[in-house]
This record gives structure tokens, C-alpha cells and sequence, in this order.
């Protein structure tokens, strides 16, 4: 990883010059992007998942590469110790609705938020939502059987454990979320107490 | 009324009609208030008044040998303004590069008027709440002089078609902390963030929607935005690094989305959110 961040960066001293035209993608990125606040030129390196995920529609990836990455973001999930798995559903609220961190206009010393309203219709009375994933309203009456539980901790730790090219972030695995914020938004899932689990008349 | 007073002035205007909407409750977010507004401009686009501060723009003296852009080439010969943004971008023989209208730009003020570019790199876009920039208002006047002409970026020469194809894997380029690429949240129909809706840049009409309504007067934020700025900001949101204007990946997504839009007429400056 390291050493592809100082490959990277070698190009772009190169591609600095303005002698040549970027004729590849990461002399491109190399030379278009500079590091800024807290975020880095490491941010443009792909691990082999992104990699993978990164092609042009209609072009089938390699299946023996999709399960081996299926079965790595499976080991990834590391669950709450003793399975306890619900926290607050009010906290966990907060962190569904904020929509900040890691751009670098966001400050860093702040919490990062889970951003779930982007592409989630969860609270049944909150009307800005959006729809790149399914709606989880009412998410509750799914029941709370142990398979119930761990397999929405595996989609929020690692969503791509089930599918692989899945649009949405790993909060856990990637550190976007602490373990509390996601026992907190399960909680927001399924604590009948939840907004999410009202009905509205 | 002098020439940088006549400027001072329209700027103040547009900056006026920005304070009046971001008054009002916090349109921003509602996608039904904010057609009310819309058809409250009417045909009213505030950019009128940035399209004429471009022009002055380019008729102005300026830089260490005190010259216009008057001579810039903008693809279609020295001075022709008419239709070439929406031939943009395209292969420059003189810089053997493809340049969209930023890059282009800055390498006019350089050539023609000796200003260095990092004078222009160092704050091409301006700040919310602020003045536009001289880039905003150029490539506005710009973009109002091929209104009405289809878009028809140069794909002739290989480093315009390798350019398109660079700009494709680019869309596609899922990294960072969130794994995003353009395609997470410009890759289906009829898909939304928020309420703010999502236009499908892989299809010809989205393309062609966004692409021809860009540069755009922004209500809320009372500023006029070229396509350069919309490219890093959603890079922004996508939590990548701070995108370079004029660069190889801008130049590149912008060629991308030109081709899948091609043939559309222009009809930029827009009005946006
Ligand atoms: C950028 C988009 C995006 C964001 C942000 C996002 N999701 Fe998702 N989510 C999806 C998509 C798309 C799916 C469905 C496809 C899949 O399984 O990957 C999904 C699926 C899910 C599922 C499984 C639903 C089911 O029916 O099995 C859960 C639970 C979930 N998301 C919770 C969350 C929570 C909680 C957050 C915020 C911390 C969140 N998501 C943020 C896009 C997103
Ligand atoms: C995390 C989500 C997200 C990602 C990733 C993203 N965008 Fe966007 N994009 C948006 C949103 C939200 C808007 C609308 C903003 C608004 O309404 O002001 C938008 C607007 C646009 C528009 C203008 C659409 C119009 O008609 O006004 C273009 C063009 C665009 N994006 C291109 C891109 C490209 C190219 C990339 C990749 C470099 C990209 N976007 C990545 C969320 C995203």
C-alpha cells in the first residue's frame, strides 16, 4: 500500500512538469488532485474490492475473484462482544441524520455521521430521504433473531459481505463509525421505542 | 459609469438576488420550494448579469503586457467565441493537450496577458456568500455565446477519444473512505440523495440535461457555478482530495459527460438549486 501511494506520488511530480498529458489513470489522478486539510493523496488508491468494483457497467468481473472478496469482507466483521447489539436509538437517530465527515470541508476532530438518510427512508416522518438503497422503515418487525442481528451488523460493518459491489459504505471495516455509533443505530433499527418502528396514521 | 464601477455594480446585483433566496427558508433543501422559486425567476436567470461582466472580462486589458483575451483561441481560430464552448473540449496542436474552457482560459492569460497561473489556479472558484471569480463570469459569457448550438466535443484526434475513455474508467473509480465513484450516485434513473435528485450521467438524456444547463446560476447559493466547480465539489463529497482546475481528471470526466451528451443543444448559464 505504501509503496503504491509512492508510485503514485512520483507520477505526479512527473506529470507537475506540464511537459506531457496524463496518458494513464494514475498519472491523471497524480497530477489532477492535491492533498488538502486532512485528506491525502492516499485516498486515491484503490484496495483490490474497490478495484474490482470499479468497472464500467456491463463489464462482468472474474467469479472466483467476487467470492474470494465476498468471503474477505466476511471475515472482516468483527461483532460486538457478548452479541450485544443495541444501543440508543435517540443517538443512533443523530447519527443516521448527520451527513458530515471525511470530505475535507468537514472537521475532523468531529464525529462522523452515518449519512443513512442519503439513501434510506428510515423515520417515517422524515421526508428528506433518499433512495439509492431500499427503504427500512418499520425496519423492527423484521423480529430481533440472532440472524436478524448479526446480519444487519455484517451490512452495516461490511455490506459487501453479501453483495459484493454493493453501493453502499463499510462503516465498520473501514473505520467510518465506531462500534457505539452502530450499536446505536441498531438500536434505531429495531428498538420498538424507534421512530423508524412508528406507524403514522 | 467606468468599467471596473460597471462591474462592481453587477456583481453586487447578482450577489443581491443570491442574499434575497438564501433569506428565505431554507429552500436549499426543498426541491418544492425551490420550483416555486425557479418559476418566480422566470426567465429572469440571474447570470444576465455575470454574462456581461464576462464579457467585459475578456475585453479588458490586463496582466503584465496589459493585453485583452481578445486574441485567446478558444479551438475555432483567434477571437472566435461563438460555438466554441460547446466544441469544448477538444485537442489544442499548440499545447498538445486536451483542454476544457478552464484550462484554456488560463493558458490565454498566460500566453496573451503574462499572468501565472497559479494566480487564477489559487482561487478559480469563489466562496459561498462571496463575489463570483473572473473564470465564473468568462465562462458564463462563454457558455451564453453557443446557447442554442449542439454539443459536439472534438473526438477526432486519439488523445480526444483517449481522454473520453479516461474519463469513463474515471466515473467508475470507486475509492476512499466511503468507496464512492461518480457511478454510485450518478449511475441509475431516477435516483435521489436526500431530495436532491440524481441525474443518471450514464444515459444520453441525463447527460444531455446537465451537461447543456452548466455553467449554472446556483439560488442558493446566489453564485454563478462552471462545470469545473461542480466536478470538485462532488469530488469533495465523494471524499477525495482537493481536484485541480483545468486538470487531466476534470478536462477527462468533462469530455466523458460531453460525448454521452452529445448532440443536445446548449442552453447554459443554467439555474440551479
Ligand atoms: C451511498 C448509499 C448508502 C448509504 C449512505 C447507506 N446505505 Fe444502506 N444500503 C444501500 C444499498 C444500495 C442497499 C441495498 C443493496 C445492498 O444490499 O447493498 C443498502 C442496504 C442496507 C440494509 C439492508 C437492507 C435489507 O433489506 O436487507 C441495511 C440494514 C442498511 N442498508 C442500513 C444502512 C444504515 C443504518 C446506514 C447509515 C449508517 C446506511 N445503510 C447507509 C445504500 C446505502
Ligand atoms: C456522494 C454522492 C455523489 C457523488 C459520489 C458524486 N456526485 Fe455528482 N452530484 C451529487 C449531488 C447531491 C448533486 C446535486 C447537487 C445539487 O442539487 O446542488 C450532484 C450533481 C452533479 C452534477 C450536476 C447535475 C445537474 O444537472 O445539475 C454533475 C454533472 C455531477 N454531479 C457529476 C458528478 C461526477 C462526474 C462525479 C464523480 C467525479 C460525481 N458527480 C460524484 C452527488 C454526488
Amino acid at each position: 500500500m505504501k509503496k503504491r501511494v509512492a508510485h503514485l506520488l512520483m507520477l505526479a511530480s512527473l506529470a507537475g512538469t506540464g511537459l506531457t498529458q496524463a496518458d494513464s489513470l494514475p498519472e491523471a489522478l497524480g497530477s489532477s488532485f492535491e492533498a488538502i486539510n486532512h485528506v491525502d493523496m492516499g485516498r486515491l488508491q484503490r484496495d483490490p474490492l474497490q478495484e474490482f468494483c470499479s468497472k464500467p457497467r456491463g463489464q462482468a468481473g472474474d467469479s472466483a475473484m467476487e467470492s474470494a472478496l465476498r468471503d474477505e469482507a466476511m471475515a472482516s466483521v468483527v461483532f460486538p462482544e457478548g452479541d450485544d447489539f443495541i444501543g440508543d436509538w435517540a443517538r443512533g437517530a443523530e447519527v443516521a441524520n448527520n451527513g458530515r465527515g471525511l470530505q475535507y470541508s468537514d472537521d475532523p476532530e468531529a464525529p462522523n455521521g452515518g449519512n443513512c438518510y442519503a439513501c434510506h427512508q428510515l423515520d417515517p416522518t422524515e421526508v428528506a430521504y433518499g433512495n439509492l438503497g431500499p427503504s427500512l422503515m418499520g425496519y423492527g418487525a423484521r423480529g430481533q433473531s440472532e440472524v436478524m442481528l448479526r446480519y444487519t451488523w455484517t451490512k452495516l460493518w461490511n455490506t459487501h459481505a453479501y453483495n459484493v459491489c454493493s453501493h453502499m459504505p463499510r462503516f465498520g471495516a473501514l473505520g467510518i463509525l465506531t462500534e457505539q455509533q452502530l450499536k446505536d443505530l441498531m438500536a434505531y433499527l429495531f428498538d420498538p421505542d424507534s421512530p423508524v418502528n412508528q406507524s403514522i396514521e | 459609469m467606468g468599467l471596473m464601477e460597471s462591474i462592481r455594480n453587477t456583481r453586487w446585483l447578482s450577489a443581491l438576488f443570491g442574499l434575497l433566496i438564501a433569506a428565505a427558508p431554507s429552500s436549499g433543501e426543498d426541491a418544492g420550494i425551490f420550483d416555486e422559486y425557479r418559476a418566480m425567476f422566470g426567465d429572469d436567470n440571474p447570470a444576465i448579469f455575470v454574462i456581461d461582466e464576462g464579457e467585459e472580462y475578456w475585453l479588458e486589458p490586463q496582466g503584465p503586457k496589459n493585453t485583452s483575451l481578445e486574441d485567446c483561441d478558444l479551438g475555432l481560430g483567434p477571437g472566435v467565441v461563438e460555438g466554441a464552448y460547446a466544441r469544448l473540449p477538444r485537442y489544442f496542436a499548440d499545447v498538445d493537450k486536451v483542454m476544457d474552457v478552464e484550462a484554456r482560459l488560463i493558458f490565454c492569460m498566460g500566453e496573451l496577458q503574462g499572468r501565472p497561473s497559479a494566480e487564477i489556479e489559487g482561487y478559480p472558484y469563489s466562496m459561498r456568500g462571496d463575489l463570483g471569480t473572473e473564470i465564473e463570469a468568462l465562462v458564463a459569457w462563454l457558455a451564453d455565446q453557443s446557447s442554442g448550438m449542439p454539443i459536439a466535443p472534438g473526438q477526432e484526434h486519439v488523445k480526444e477519444r483517449e481522454f473520453f475513455t479516461l474519463g469513463e474508467q474515471l466515473f467508475y473509480y470507486r475509492a476512499g473512505p466511503h468507496d464512492f465513484s461518480c457511478a454510485t450516485c450518478h449511475g441509475q434513473q431516477d435516483k435521489r440523495i436526500r431530495l436532491q435528485s440524481l441525474p443518471d450521467l450514464t444515459s444520453h438524456e441525463g447527460a444531455a440535461a446537465s451537461y447543456s444547463a452548466w455553467p449554472a446560476y446556483r439560488i442558493s447559493e446566489g453564485i454563478v457555478r462552471t462545470m469545473g466547480w461542480r466536478m470538485r465539489d462532488c469530488f469533495r463529497q465523494q471524499r477525495f482530495p482537493l481536484l485541480g482546475v483545468g486538470s487531466d481528471v476534470t478536462v477527462a470526466l468533462q469530455t466523458y459527460l460531453a460525448v454521452t451528451a452529445a448532440g443536445a443543444p446548449m442552453m447554459a448559464p443554467g439555474l440551479k438549486r
